[in-house]
């Protein structure tokens, strides 16, 4: 049994090479597993101290919406848990903006701060990527 | 297999973290830490109290190193710091002291 | 980059939002019931075709091929097999999974 240090004596085994990963959300939290396991995916990834992005897309913005509240369907509300992300240096949120708009939705509506981005602001961020992760 | 605290039966999974949080109750953490030749200081209350506000906050229990962090940010550089947290928690900081708080093991941790 | 797609285009927004995402030079591989987007005749054909200026699509011929579709597939579509696939991946510097 071994606690993940954080990066710390991880550095040095690495050599300090920093990779561009994007982790890129497009479903709704709840009617599947993926936006709860992608969101553990970056935790433990966070680890890692490599260069982490995030995406939201489609169904995906639904996952930042103010105000879940999921006792009622007696599952887990892990939205508060990316709030704790910044702790986690992960400050790379994006929400596409024509995903939000298409749904009625606006940056007051989220949880998080997040930079908004058009579909091809998006499309060129995700080119420059080395790695990407989809869910 | 269950822990016995009081005369009251809480279930605990195979590695000893509480199945149910809401369970959790002060002489359930001495008596975990007992169990691991651990007498609760208040240095050590300091940061499961902590564990137990970042998780009503987050949702998670933190990785160790968000842990530190977040601590010297609260308490002070002194208590924020890796040596000072295992000094208290030999085991693991994170793992050790979330145990006792009644979190889940924190993600991250294998 | 090269971009996935696995799922019918007629059930989600999938093949529509990776054609959308797709930039010039940029690859599509059309795999599982990604595939029924490869076809002729179909409501998407013509949206796959114009596409087809700008970006290079592949479809995995097993998947074709299980599904009943064979000598289905619009003409300049890229018929690959499995280590096509792998091809693919090893050529492009990163890839997208559209699910």
């Amino acid at each position: 049994m071994s606690e993940t240090t954080g990066g710390v004596e991880m550095d040095e085994e690495v050599s300090g090479v920093v990779k561009k990963f994007l982790y890129v959300n497009r479903k709704a939290p709840y009617g599947t597993i993926y936006a709860l396991e992608s969101l553990e995916v970056v935790l433990i990834a966070a680890a890692f101290d490599q260069d982490v992005s995030l995406v939201f897309l489609d169904d995906g913005v639904y996952q930042l919406v103010k105000g879940q509240h999921t006792k009622p369907i007696d599952v887990k509300n892990f939205s508060p848990t990316y709030r704790a992300l910044e702790g986690y240096d992960i400050e790379k949120l994006y929400v596409e903006k024509e995903s939000l708009e298409a749904r009625g939705l606006t940056e007051a509506d989220l949880i998080v701060p997040v930079t908004l981005l058009s579909a091809t602001e998006m499309a060129e961020l995700m080119e420059d990527q080395d790695v990407v992760m989809s869910f | 297999m269950p822990i016995v605290v009081n005369g009251q039966n809480y279930e605990t999974d195979e590695e000893g973290y509480l199945t149910n949080r809401n369970d959790w109750n002060e002489d359930l953490a001495k008596e975990m830490a007992k169990v691991d030749n651990c007498d609760l200081s208040q240095n050590h209350w300091e940061v499961i109290n902590f564990l137990r506000e970042y998780y009503e906050e987050y949702q998670i229990a933190p990785a160790v190193r968000v842990l530190t962090k977040a601590i010297g940010k609260k308490l002070g550089p002194d208590k924020g710091n890796s040596k000072y947290l295992y000094e208290l928690f030999p085991y693991g900081p994170a793992k050790q002291a979330c145990k006792y708080a009644g979190l889940p093991k924190p993600t991250g941790c294998v | 980059m090269l971009h996935t797609v696995n799922k019918s285009p007629f059930e989600r927004d999938s093949l529509e939002r990776c054609l959308q995402y797709a930039r010039k030079g940029s690859a599509i591989l059309l795999i599982e019931d990604g595939v029924y987007g490869a076809l002729k005749g179909t409501v998407v054909t013509d949206k796959v075709k114009k596409a087809m200026k700008n970006v290079t699509i592949y479809a995995l011929y097993p998947d074709i091929e299980a599904r009943g579709m064979q000598d289905k597939a619009i003409d300049g579509i890229k018929l690959v097999d499995y280590g096509g696939f792998v091809d693919l991946v090893t050529e492009h510097r990163n890839v997208q999974s559209w699910l």
